[in-house]
């Protein structure tokens, strides 16, 4: 912690002296992506000074005037959703943010962004079934009700003109996939019931969209930071 | 009630057009189990008694208000219970002559005060209100079929009325049990009942069959021909295999008809159905019933067949033409085309075409309207059809007069005006829905599929379209499948990943569901989506398609609507899971011939190659090797389908495909290997560059592999395909020559397969297991000794040599296989083998003949056809070594019973040839020479001739050899020779009698008797002596 807060009092520093800086910056980053590779796993101590560097970018993007923050803000965090994965569901990219956002304080701070990325991009199946979980749980209480699940899945049928009751196929669909997932039959899905049917059919790990990059914006995205960043 | 009530109750159509139930023991013990059903009710379920139906039943009583006691309100113009609902509706209401009733209480308590006339009062109910369910339970439950239903089904409804509702439903939800339950014991009684009434008899069907076969030697033109698939009756009278006579079937036939192609029947004790072709042995699937069940032969031929009709009826056998009332079986219903009216009796033939044309297209069921396919017997009721007539005048014109050509033209005008009904009725039905994808709902007409069938000469597309028997309801996964692939049109990629899911949930590989997938417009949806950027989408309806294509009818669907060509681009995907997918899919879709040339036509086989490109044998895989891996196995399983194409194993070839194979053959895994071989086999087999295939496998040390696989025994696929290839490669003669070893491991293998062969044989005997099972090792055989054959040719090296030769040896024990060596002359390449210049090789050529000759068919021909061979045999005997002499000997013994040859082997001198060998001391020698001068005895003076060659007296001895089998054959020899007298005497001056007396205490009867018949010939010699010396 000592060597965050270091961090922290030299992220502070005005822009235009961080060239100057930039031998002590050096040293600073490479201090703390030691402290952090210690929690994170699935990158390396390079790739996480690189992390630590592109996080740096973004916290110099302007933010709201006049305010101090420790962290991406909810709209920062959803552009960069929007703009490196292409995401573009509200629901789900406010999911992603409260995931990432490990103590709640509505930012996202660099260690969550770290950590947070190494599922994100790099995690195994596990850790993907309670990251999709933790996004689909909207209200955090562990389960992901009826209500939830009609929620996200609200815009995902076209529908009828024609329908008397234009929610129906998505109810419907709810109903198809509570039969399919709640295995102990209690009207909701709980961490075990989901976890067991994405180990049963691996498509169902996004059942309620997608939160996980594909492929190529993942590779796009690691090119991006780790390798031109290594150029440099 | 509601399968029972539909399916197993007959009911009839009155002229006024109302249906009514028929007057039958079925009906009527129907009716009374649900008699006492309701009766029951109140008292035993109080609470379901009371839940008030969603919709009252409605029916004309003969009930008045004077019936009605307690508990009403007797009014003039009705009758009213106290009863009344939350609403405040009185449960129950008469209005003469209607009454409303809301409740199974009540419906108890008129069932009660209706006495005798409550039976009445049932069927009434019943005729009026055909579909009880729905009116009890409301449409969400009726429409459940019982599966999934409980109490989550209601939850969705709104939580505002929350407890009552639960409590409501819950009532609901028993309430339907119970129903079902009722039903399926309707059911199940109905069935015994059924069962008890129909049966056919193995007589029966054989007096029909013979009287059939009188009329087509009699030249009648009603067939033909007919004949069973096997000629063995068994002595229950029944030819099918045990295994299928457990299941009912007696026999099956395979009648040739005049107007159609051959028709493949089923005769089994419940009646008589047409199958999935069975000729000889064939898969199980041609067990399958694929129509009605007729009451007897000739019901269905008639039924069948316009030309049979026509000539049978002018026969003077009796036709059974009215089938007697218990024949309840024919109650099938059928989903009409809106005029299953019952014909009349004259019409029948009419009626026959539009019901062969209903099993051949059946168009889908549309709407909820059902008719009911009326039973035969009704046809004496004189009832005219109300409508339709005009179709039908046209059809019969046409099925009668004309030749079966225009018939089927005809037909499908006919077909095609059905099927718009259809596609009408279907669209309406789907409404708004259809119109959210392009392309329209599935099928492809079935005219240009006929024309399809007959042009193309393949194995799958011969077979028609149809549909599986249970076409009369559509069932509940029809419902649930349409309304999936519904959302799967408006779905966004979320969604569609749910449905999906849920759709592979279905019994994907249940015909059933793949045809219902079809039916309602699901595959185009499917490969629509295969055109996306949705990895998962993509993933899902692969994974849909590889287990529907499982279908021949869906396979066919897919290649007509251009769905290979999206399934052959994603080969090309970065995302190796779908590439896997991909490639499994086209394994099946590529079983018949249009598909596999749209395959190459796509350059599918390039992008196949492709996947094979793997490393297949590291100890350690990393999970992107393996995963690379199963993308070669998949290639693989596709390029298998693909390589049953001459075009396409050149194509194979070509894009280098071969040494790609060959690497893989080095996989540890037989589930690669089967494919890899399996193609490796095609493409060496016919490819036109045969050699440079077979040099390329070679030439990737792919032969090595290929050996190591025959210690598998135990997959026979595998063996199989790996004998095949090796006997293909080693037509080359380098990969022999490279592969010296290679022999040890095939004998060993043949060794075991040969016990395999003798395994299933006695299974064979018994009939009980498949022809598939069967054909299996017999094919590994060939391949094998197939591969001997080729081995043997190679004179370049000894040990090879003598292993081929044991090997032949070896499989030539069992007589099967001594028919498959005879075709390949397997006999004279081992005889050939004798002028070999080594020792072993000559004695292990000579060991391998005795089997041969001895279970060969006609032993003596085949060994004089072999010109030089008797003389090759005997200038052997010169040898000096003791192994060759032992298995000359033992050649020559099997040789010299045929006895033409052993005149031939005679005049070659064999005779001082052996007779110069007794001296030896050699057991093994000893044995066979023995066997080999007993068996030569037999021939004009040799007897003699041994006895002056001085071969009698060195044998005596023999009998104090301790080894049994020299004791034997000596035995035997002695007993041969002591049919001379000169011989006699010899023997008799060596003291022979004593030993060979011990010998007759031998447990071994053979030894007992050639003992004792050679003391007797000596004992008879003496007397005669003593006689002549007496009397001269």
């Amino acid at each position: 912690m000592s060597t965050l807060s270091l961090w922290k009092a030299q992220r502070y520093r005005p822009v235009r002296l961080s060239l100057k800086m930039s031998a002590m910056n050096r040293k600073l980053i490479q201090t703390l992506a030691e402290s952090i590779s210690k929690d994170v796993e699935h990158f390396n101590k390079t790739e996480i000074e690189c992390l630590i560097r592109e996080f740096n970018v973004l916290m110099r993007e302007p933010a709201a005037v006049g305010r101090t923050v420790n962290g991406l803000d909810r709209g920062k965090f959803r552009t960069i959703l929007h703009n490196n994965f292409g995401m573009t569901d509200d629901i789900i990219m406010d999911g992603v943010f409260r995931t990432f956002d490990k103590d709640t304080d509505s930012f996202v701070n660099m260690k969550e962004w770290i950590e947070g990325l190494s599922i994100f991009l790099r995690g195994t199946l596990d850790e993907k079934i309670k990251y999709c979980f933790h996004v689909y749980d909207l209200n955090n209480d562990n389960y992901i009700s009826r209500e939830e699940m009609f929620h996200m899945l609200k815009n995902s049928l076209v529908r009828q003109p024609t329908d008397e009751d234009p929610d129906e196929g998505i109810k419907d669909l709810v109903e198809i996939t509570l039969k399919k997932m709640d295995h102990d039959h209690d009207g909701r899905l709980s961490f075990a019931d989901f976890e067991k049917a994405v180990r049963e059919e691996n498509l169902l790990l996004e059942a309620f969209g997608t939160c996980i990059p594909d492929t190529t914006s993942i590779e796009a995205f690691e090119r991006n930071i780790f390798q031109e960043k290594l150029d440099q | 009630m509601g399968v029972s009530l539909t399916r197993a109750a007959q009911w009839t159509t009155t002229s006024s057009g109302t249906e009514k139930l028929e007057f039958t023991p079925m009906n009527e013990s129907l009716l009374k189990e649900i008699l006492s059903f309701v009766e029951q009710f109140s008292s035993q379920h109080l609470q379901e008694a009371e839940h008030v139906f969603e919709e009252p039943l409605q029916w004309n009583t003969t009930l008045v208000a004077s019936d009605f006691k307690t508990d009403y309100d007797i009014s003039d113009t009705g009758v009213q219970s106290h009863k009344k609902d939350g609403e405040g509706n009185a449960l129950l209401q008469l209005s003469p002559p209607l009454i409303y009733v809301r409740s199974f209480s009540q419906l108890s308590k008129i069932v009660n005060l209706a006495n005798e006339k409550n039976l009445e009062e049932v069927r009434v109910c019943l005729e009026e209100n055909r579909d009880p369910l729905l009116k009890i339970l409301g449409p969400n439950l009726a429409n459940m079929k019982g599966e999934h239903i409980g109490t989550d089904v209601l939850c969705l409804e709104d939580k505002g009325k929350e407890k009552d509702r639960v409590k409501h439903s819950d009532v609901k939800v028993r309430l339907f049990h119970l129903l079902t339950n009722m039903d399926k014991k309707l059911i199940n009684k109905l069935l015994e009942e059924l069962s008890e009434q129909v049966q056919l008899d193995p007589t029966a069907v054989k007096n029909e069959i013979d009287m059939l076969k009188q009329c087509i030697e009699r030249d009648e033109k009603v067939l033909k021909s007919i004949h069973y698939t096997s000629e063995y009756e068994f002595p229950n009278g029944c030819r099918a295999p045990l295994w299928r006579q457990a299941h009912g079937d007696m026999c099956y036939l395979v009648i040739e008809p005049y107007d159609t192609e051959n028709l493949y029947i089923t005769c089994s004790n419940t009646g008589v159905f047409l199958n999935g072709g069975i000729k000889q042995m064939v898969e199980e699937s041609g067990y399958k019933q694929k129509s009605e069940v007729y009451k007897d032969l000739v019901t269905l031929l008639k039924s069948r067949f316009p030309h049979f009709a026509e000539n049978i009826n002018k026969q003077d056998f009796a036709v059974k033409e009215l089938p007697s009332i218990e024949k309840s079986h024919y109650v099938e219903s059928v989903d009409g085309n809106g005029e299953g009216e019952p014909p009349s009796i004259s019409e029948r033939q009419e009626n026959n075409v539009d019901e062969k044309l209903r099993q051949k297209h059946t168009p889908i069921k549309a709407g909820g309207e059902k008719k009911y396919e009326p039973c035969p017997r009704w046809k004496n009721l004189g009832l005219m059809p109300p409508c339709g007539m005009a179709e039908k005048k046209k059809s019969s014109k046409s099925s009668v007069e004309k030749t079966s050509g225009e018939v089927q033209n005809k037909k499908f005008g006919l077909e095609a005006k059905t099927k718009m009904k259809a596609d009408f009725s279907m669209s309406s039905l789907q409404g708004h829905v259809s119109s959210q994808k392009t392309k329209t709902p599935a099928r492809p007409m079935p005219l240009e599929l006929f024309s399809e069938s007959s042009s193309e000469s393949d194995e799958e597309e011969e077979q028609a379209e149809r549909r599986p028997e249970t076409n009369t309801d559509l069932p509940a996964e029809y419902w649930q499948i349409q309304k999936l692939v519904k959302y799967l049109k408006g779905g966004d990629q979320t969604a569609t990943v749910l449905i999906l899911c849920a759709m592979m949930d279905f019994n994907l590989m249940q015909e059933t569901c793949q045809l219902a997938i079809r039916d309602v417009g699901g595959l185009e949806v499917l490969i629509n989506l295969l055109d996306t950027d949705e990895v998962k989408c993509k993933i899902g309806s692969l994974k849909i398609l590889r287990k529907i294509s499982d279908n021949v009818q869906i396979r066919r669907t897919i290649v007509d609507i251009g769905g290979l060509q999206s399934i052959v681009k994603i080969l090309e995907s970065p995302h190796k899971d779908l590439k896997a997918l991909a490639a499994e899919t086209i394994a099946n879709v590529a079983r018949f011939r249009r598909a596999r040339r749209a395959v190459r036509q796509y350059s599918g086989i390039k992008k196949l190659v492709k996947l094979l490109d793997c490393v297949p044998n590291l100890a350690n895989l990393t999970t992107n090797q393996e995963r690379d891996a199963d993308v070669a196995r998949c290639g693989a399983l596709a390029l298998w389908s693909c390589s049953k194409s001459t075009k396409n194993k050149e194509a194979i070839r070509k894009a280098g495909g071969i040494p790609l194979l060959g690497r893989l053959l080095k996989s540890p895994h037989e589930n690669m290997l089967i494919p890899v071989v399996g193609t490796l086999q095609e493409c060496a087999s016919e490819c036109a560059e045969d050699k440079q295939t077979r040099d390329l496998v070679c030439k990737y040390k792919g032969l090595q592999p290929l050996v190591s696989l025959l210690g598998k025994v135990n997959n026979k696929q595998l063996l199989a395909a790996a004998t095949g290839a090796i006997w293909k490669c080693s037509i080359s003669m380098e990969n022999v020559a490279k592969y010296y070893w290679i022999p040890k491991r095939v004998t060993r293998s043949a060794v075991t397969l040969k016990g395999e062969a003798i395994w299933f044989q006695e299974y064979r005997a018994l009939e009980t297991l498949v022809g598939l099972l069967i054909d299996e090792p017999e094919e590994v055989l060939v391949n094998v000794v197939g591969a001997l054959g080729e081995f043997a040719q190679i004179s370049a090296n000894k040990a090879l040599l003598v292993n081929v030769t044991k090997a032949v040896g070896a499989c030539a024990t069992d007589k099967e296989n001594m028919v498959i060596i005879d075709q390949l002359d397997g006999v004279r390449l081992v005889w050939s083998l004798l002028k070999n210049s080594s020792a072993d090789v000559q004695s292990s050529a000579a060991w391998a003949l005795c089997p041969c000759i001895k279970n060969a068919k006609d032993a003596g021909e085949m060994v004089r056809s072999l010109v030089g061979g008797l003389e090759l045999i005997v200038n052997l005997l010169k040898s000096t070594n003791n192994e060759v002499l032992a298995s000359i000997c033992a050649a020559i013994a099997k040789i010299a019973k045929d006895k033409e040859n052993l005149a031939v082997l005679t005049d070659h001198g064999v005779v001082p040839l052996l007779a110069k060998l007794t001296n030896t001391s050699d057991d093994r020698l000893r044995c066979h020479l023995a066997e080999a001068i007993g068996h030569c005895c037999t021939w004009g003076g040799n007897r003699t001739s041994f006895g002056d060659a001085g071969a009698v007296a060195p044998l005596v001895h023999y009998l104090k050899s301790k080894d049994s089998a020299v004791q034997q054959s000596t035995a035997m020899a002695l007993y041969q020779l002591s049919k001379d007298p000169n011989n006699c005497i010899t023997m008799h001056e060596k003291g022979v009698v004593k030993p060979l007396i011990q010998i007759m205490s031998s447990n071994d009867e053979m030894l007992q008797e050639a003992a004792a018949g050679c003391v007797r010939n000596i004992r008879l010699l003496a007397t005669a002596n003593r006689k002549a010396r007496l009397f001269h």
